[in-house]
């Protein structure tokens, strides 16, 4: 079901849809990413991925686009999946809002902000959502030093 | 001739020290804060429940820290959690007591990590702590008789209460 998805998409959009992956039964597409709000309302519209079900951010640390930014699609109508994977550079990380397309992504993006410090643009509320408001930096980047910039590192049983 | 004085103030009367009374009232109507973190709260609530039963220790869990005289850390303390245990324990009246039930109250436990504070006696002053993750009950009520001893050993605790002096602590 979701192959026959991937062929109307590069039929629509061609180049903008850079790569595509089949494993276990699940369909990955990566998309160019400026053009990510028009990829998802197309989707939604005309391909019927009517929930999120999840967003999230990946740090490749030492990768060149460092980021990724991941779309779990869900059609509830006919049950198929869909995952839909954006590039994010390590410099300025930023992808256009999809809360526009499923406003359930208003949150998910919150948390990506603040986990992972990709940032959204237009995204009608960006704040911490999990994190004290005051907190500095993103813990769940691969560079964060686990136990805080404000300690230490563990360096292992000393006896 | 005279009227006859008794010997003895009688079966109705008790002498004692204000200070053992006060103290003696303070520990043996110890009201803790109703307030779980983590799965440590699991093991304090069985505390509380019919089989370790605390209430026979006159440990009535009480939903307001206005009425709470102790407070039992129980669970994983998130540096986002902490403003909000702060305010509980400003709202309790003195005395009051802190018991840290549990390996993550007393040392962060296994979450040494950005978001977990390392201890809950970084930001709380400590009177007991109890190991073990999560304590059996029995480790929680040998921990809540400890505070009740320590609470006996006080000095001064009538004077401090009007007014007069501070608390003496001698272990």
């Amino acid at each position: 079901m979701s192959k026959q998805v991937v062929e109307k998409l590069k039929e629509k959009f061609g180049a903008l849809v850079l790569a595509e992956a089949e494993y276990r039964d699940e369909t990955t597409v990566t998309v160019e990413r400026g053009e990510v709000v028009e990829i998802c309302t197309y989707l939604r519209d005309d391909c019927g991925f009517n929930f999120l079900s999840d967003l999230c951010g990946v740090d490749y640390l030492g990768r060149a686009p460092r980021f990724e930014v991941v779309y779990n699609l869900y059609n509830i109508t006919i049950k198929s999946r869909l995952r839909v994977k954006v590039l994010v550079e390590e410099q300025d990380p930023r992808v256009d809002t999809v809360s526009g397309v499923w406003s359930t992504a208003n949150w998910h993006e919150r948390e990506c902000w603040d986990l992972m410090g990709i940032s959204f643009n237009n995204h009608p509320d960006l704040r911490r959502i999990l994190l004290p408001e005051d907190w500095q930096g993103h813990p769940l980047r691969k560079d964060y030093p686990l136990q805080g910039p404000d300690r230490e590192p563990y360096q292992g049983r000393l006896s | 001739m005279g009227i006859e004085q008794p010997k003895t103030l009688g079966n109705g009367f008790v002498t004692t020290s204000l200070d053992k009374l006060v103290n003696w009232s303070r520990a043996k109507s110890l009201w803790p804060m109703t307030f779980g973190l983590a799965c440590c709260a699991i093991e304090m609530m069985a505390a509380g429940a019919a089989r370790f039963d605390l209430d026979r220790m006159g440990v009535l869990f009480r939903a307001s820290p206005r009425q709470a005289d102790v407070i039992i850390i129980a669970g994983t303390v998130t540096k986002k959690m902490m403003p909000v245990i702060r305010t509980v324990y400003e709202q309790m009246p003195e005395p009051r007591y802190v018991i840290a039930m549990g390996a993550c109250a007393s040392s962060g436990g296994i979450f040494d990590t950005y978001s977990v504070i390392q201890g809950i006696d970084e930001e709380l002053p400590v009177d007991v702590y109890v190991p073990g993750c999560p304590p059996r009950p029995e480790g929680l009520l040998y921990g809540l008789m400890k505070l009740q001893e320590k609470i006996m050993k006080e000095r001064n605790s009538f004077g401090a209460a009007i007014g007069v002096g501070e608390v003496v602590n001698e272990a």
